[in-house]
């Protein structure tokens, strides 16, 4: 199941990317109603490659907002070429999924 | 004869250099997640954590983008940019979060050290961003108020 939502946009010799993940970012500072902590779930790693180099990678606590927002931009990258994703939750389960650059 | 050993010399400090460098060089490749530092309570336990006892240098040139007043402190915009040389990170603070520690990003040669993000925000605190370059630690810190309820008050 993919969580990531890319636009990845070649421009100028650069390749900008705005990335968004779905997921709770659950603290697991918060309660349910019969006052039990709700577990912590959220991503704590994120890494993005291209051509098999890492371009961005992220390690994240559970202050980040609930769908996680990033963006950043790195030298290379062409229309067409594959932006490889993975992450990881604080519970170990992981992800991959793979982008285009427009 | 001293030529040489002189030249020995030299070849074994260079040496000595690149190991130094060979050492510090996978840490960034390889960042792991560091539960200690995103678990600290204080925020100098989590930076001295992350980062060890590196002194922290407030620059102009780290460039925290963050708003004055976040009406909603679920979602609070912060971009963390700087024009430095040889960026290897950058990390989010949020002194009065439970977990000051908000994000770490590791910022790979070619990558522009010009990253956004949103954080969550308990209340009215100060933001730091804090900048590794060339091994150096720099840092900038702007307070943030959080209207609770998002009324704008």
């Amino acid at each position: 199941m993919s969580i990531m939502r890319v636009k990845a946009k070649s421009r100028g010799g650069n390749t900008e990317v705005k990335m968004l993940a779905k997921h709770i970012m659950e603290t697991g500072q918060r309660k349910d109603k019969s006052g039990n902590v709700i577990p912590a779930l959220f991503l704590s790693e994120i890494e993005v490659k291209h051509a098999g180099k890492v371009v961005f990678a992220a390690n994240l606590g559970p202050a980040v907002s609930k769908n996680p927002y990033f963006s950043f931009s790195f030298a290379g990258g062409a229309a067409g070429d594959t932006l490889e994703l993975s992450w990881k939750e604080n519970t170990g389960k992981s992800g991959a999924e793979t982008a285009e650059i427009r | 004869m001293s030529m040489n050993r002189r030249s020995l010399i030299k070849v074994v400090a260079a040496g000595g250099a690149l190991m130094g460098l060979g050492l510090l060089m996978p840490r960034m490749a390889m960042a792991a997640w560091a539960k200690e530092a995103f678990e600290a309570k204080e925020q100098n336990t989590a930076i001295k954590s992350l980062y060890g006892d590196a002194e922290l240098t407030e620059s102009a040139e780290v460039i925290l983008d963050a708003p004055d007043i976040a009406e909603n402190g679920a979602v609070v915009p912060v971009t963390v940019s700087t024009g430095m040389a040889n960026v290897e990170s950058m990390s989010i603070f949020i002194e009065n979060n439970p977990s000051p520690l908000a994000a770490q990003f590791i910022i790979p040669e070619g990558t522009a050290a010009d990253v956004s993000t949103r954080v969550r925000m308990g209340k009215t605190t100060n933001v730091t961003a804090v900048v590794k370059a060339d091994g150096k630690l720099y840092s900038a810190t702007k307070e943030v108020k959080v209207t609770i309820g998002g009324c704008g008050g």
